[in-house]
């Protein structure tokens, strides 16, 4: 489906957007705060984005660092072409080990590879630790969003969640007793898990070390007790220094909750004693994406969620209305610059009000990105028909502003009953009321008016 | 005299003249000398917001050619979202050298009429009188592309170069809004291919400015307030929406004749 026909029956719901809007900006809002407590706060977003424009400048050089240093602290290194390759390499790894039981903290990188799907048709059982990211698991759905993956859900729908997969009585509501029920549940599975796959947040050339950021612990959890780590990473994923980190990691948490910082930052250099640790760096796509100057810097995403808490349509349409692992502004521009032909209509879900460009920590110009796709998407004949000729037809008519001062004369009578036919099949009788053409255009009042003086 | 060039984008034209000479006026009241030359015609900004650069680009070179700087030494629009379009977007529908130098120097030359007002002009008080509670509607693309306001999600967040004019009518006040810069939901084809998004975000704009008491929505972009009546209307809703250039000569006129 596209996304305005998932949008549409996201608004069937009126109560539903207006919560889930709420819901979404109150983040935002904490964001602004936060963001207003930094002095120099977009000084400090200039800096991340040049440090990201830069490694991405020179990011195959950063790369091999990366995996020089990783390695000479114990890391194992893959390298996986796409999705599949890292599939298998990971399937691999843990097939090695003879893993069957798998905890994985939230990456949304193997959300793209769909891994959990690979790995249990493989016959081994994964069991997602990030609260949000379980109860989406549960009900068997992709998360709405890459920071809160069950924001789409109410309490109380969690409660029946709860109710139907892990014997919590009926009727829970309350934050309180779910997220005990919940904790009860999840560390059971670290108990008997044999491997532990996290993602990585930051990647550091020069040390070799990752990064993983979470507010529940449950990356040190599912590294800490399994022998067994695997950390799987976009190439993107790399930065030059450590010192790098006290930029980055400013902006994170601000940027995605308002928190000055995440609860937990957990680094690892190296596998624990007598434990393995193996690193999956993921191309599948990047270097295509690399390859675009006008889409590049959509690289230096660091996955904080600020463009889809302020935007306004993914507000209001959901985060399953893009149907993409990553929603909102930067989900849409992921999607279409990978398949413009299957995301035709992603890069056309935002009115270009330039909100997202605004709070990105990374200065990343997702509308003028979406512009571009929008190209792309006209070059691949994927845009709607009816405005393709809307655009040839404007385009003729509006240039020539005789020929249209006299269709708007002519037109006076049908043209406003064919903009309501054209617009109000759409807009459902009644919603909006179409303005009315003036009795006399700008142009003849004017001509009037020098004319009298 | 600074000879400024009227481009009334063409909805305007037909959907809203009113704002045109309200523009004109405000011009000549603050010296310039004012010229509509006739031969202009849309920007292009609905087919290259659409992504058909090559629909858009011969609207593009005829406003380069109508607009002549041998004739003006400024060209001044009611709307934002034009004139961001001319000043961010009309390289990238250049072939070659000669067209990018053509449509980058038309940029630097148009501008929106409240920053043309307070950055070119040096106006920093509006002389008139508008005794009401106006909400003030800011287009994103004035907002955030041509820096008319200070948007929200900067910190801290920038002059904002409207509301200061407005400040400066007596009797105005300004009302406070939950969001104080979200977008009204038009997006031009938005509007018709997110129809319900749209309609969504028009109604949550309009009863933002209902809490708030506002008698009048004041916007900066003609299509912001078109879209806002147009779903008041349906709704049942008679707020007052006005572009900003309307409301500052109308202020100016009820001092003057006052």
């Amino acid at each position: 489906m596209s996304h305005p026909e998932r949008a549409r029956e996201f608004a069937r719901d009126p109560e539903r957007v207006a919560w889930h809007d709420r819901a979404v900006w109150s983040v935002r809002t904490r964001r602004d705060a936060a963001a207003a407590g930094v002095p120099d706060w977009e000084a400090l977003r200039e800096t991340a984005a040049r440090i990201r424009a830069h490694t991405l400048s020179r990011l195959p050089d950063y790369l091999e660092q990366l995996e020089d240093r990783a390695s000479l602290v114990g890391a194992t290194v893959h390298w996986a072409a796409d999705a599949v390759e890292h599939n298998e390499i990971v399937h691999g790894i843990l097939a090695d080990h003879g893993v069957t039981r798998v905890v994985k903290s939230k990456s949304m990188l193997t959300e793209e590879c769909e891994l959990n799907p690979y790995l249990e048709t493989n016959g081994i059982e994964v069991v997602d630790t990030d609260l949000g990211e379980r109860i989406v698991q549960l009900r068997d759905e992709p998360p709405s969003h890459i920071v809160m993956p069950a924001i789409h859900l109410r309490r109380e729908e969690v409660g029946e969640l709860f109710h139907q997969h892990l014997d919590a009585p009926a009727g829970l509501s309350e934050p309180e007793p779910l997220v005990e029920i919940a904790r009860a549940h999840l560390r059971a599975q670290f108990l008997e898990a044999q491997a532990g796959i996290t993602g990585v947040n930051f990647a550091v050339a020069e040390s070799g070390g990752l990064v993983v950021v979470t507010n529940e612990g449950n990356a040190d959890l599912g590294t800490a007790l399994p022998p067994l780590h695997i950390a799987c990473m976009g190439v993107e994923k790399v930065i030059p220094r450590t010192r790098d980190l006290g930029v980055f990691l400013r902006l994170l948490a601000r940027s995605a909750t308002g928190q000055p910082i995440s609860s937990y930052t957990s680094h690892f250099h190296g596998p624990r004693p007598g434990g393995a640790l193996h690193l999956v760096l993921v191309d599948n796509g990047r270097s295509r994406l690399l390859r675009r100057e006008s889409l590049r810097s959509s690289l230096a995403c660091i996955r904080c969620g600020a463009c889809l808490n302020t935007c306004p349509v993914y507000r209001r349409s959901g985060g399953h209305s893009y149907e993409t692992p990553v929603a909102g502004p930067i989900g849409s521009v992921l999607a279409a610059a990978r398949d413009i032909e299957a995301h035709a209509s992603l890069p056309s879900a935002c009115t270009l009000c330039g909100s997202c460009a605004a709070v990105c920590p990374v200065k990343i110009e997702l509308p003028n990105m979406l512009r571009t796709l929008r190209v792309d998407a006209v070059a691949a004949g994927a845009i709607e028909p009816g405005m393709r000729w809307a655009a040839r037809l404007g385009s003729q008519l509006l240039r020539r502003p005789r020929v249209l001062a006299l269709a708007v004369g002519l037109g006076r009578r049908w043209l406003p009953r064919l903009a309501r036919r054209w617009l109000g099949d759409a807009a459902g009788a009644g919603d909006r009321e179409f303005p009315e053409l003036a009795g006399r255009s700008f142009r003849e009042q004017w001509r009037a008016r020098d004319a009298e003086q | 005299m600074p000879r400024v060039a009227l481009f009334v984008p063409c909805y305007v034209d037909y959907l809203a003249p009113q704002v045109g000479l309200a523009t004109g006026e405000l011009l000549e009241a603050y010296g310039c000398e004012v010229d509509f030359p006739e031969a202009q015609a849309c920007c292009g900004q609905p087919m290259a917001n659409l992504g058909c650069h090559a629909d858009a680009r011969p609207l593009a070179l005829r406003f380069a050619k109508v607009f002549d700087a041998a004739r003006y030494d400024h060209v001044v629009a009611p709307s934002g979202s034009c004139v961001a379009m001319v000043r961010h977007h009309y390289r990238e529908l250049a072939r070659g050298p000669r067209e990018r130098e053509a449509l980058g120097e038309i940029g630097c030359r148009t501008s929106e009429l409240c920053e043309f007002l307070v950055d070119v002009l040096g106006v920093e008080t509006i002389e008139g009188r508008y005794p009401h509670r106006v909400g003030l509607h800011h287009g994103c693309h004035g907002l955030r592309s041509l820096g008319l306001g200070g948007p929200s999600e900067r910190a801290p967040s920038p002059l904002d170069k409207v509301a200061r004019l407005l400040e400066t009518i007596d009797g105005l006040e300004l009302i406070e809004l939950e969001r104080r810069d979200e977008c009204c939901g038009f997006g031009g084809s938005f509007a018709v291919s997110e129809e319900a998004v749209s309609l969504r975000m028009g109604r949550d704009r309009l009863a933002d400015h209902a809490r708030g008491g506002a008698e009048v929505i004041a916007s900066t972009d003609v299509s912001c307030s078109l879209h806002l009546a147009s779903v008041a209307r349906g709704a049942g809703n008679a707020t007052r929406l006005l572009h900003v250039a309307e409301l500052m000569n109308e202020a100016r006129k009820a001092r003057a004749t006052g």
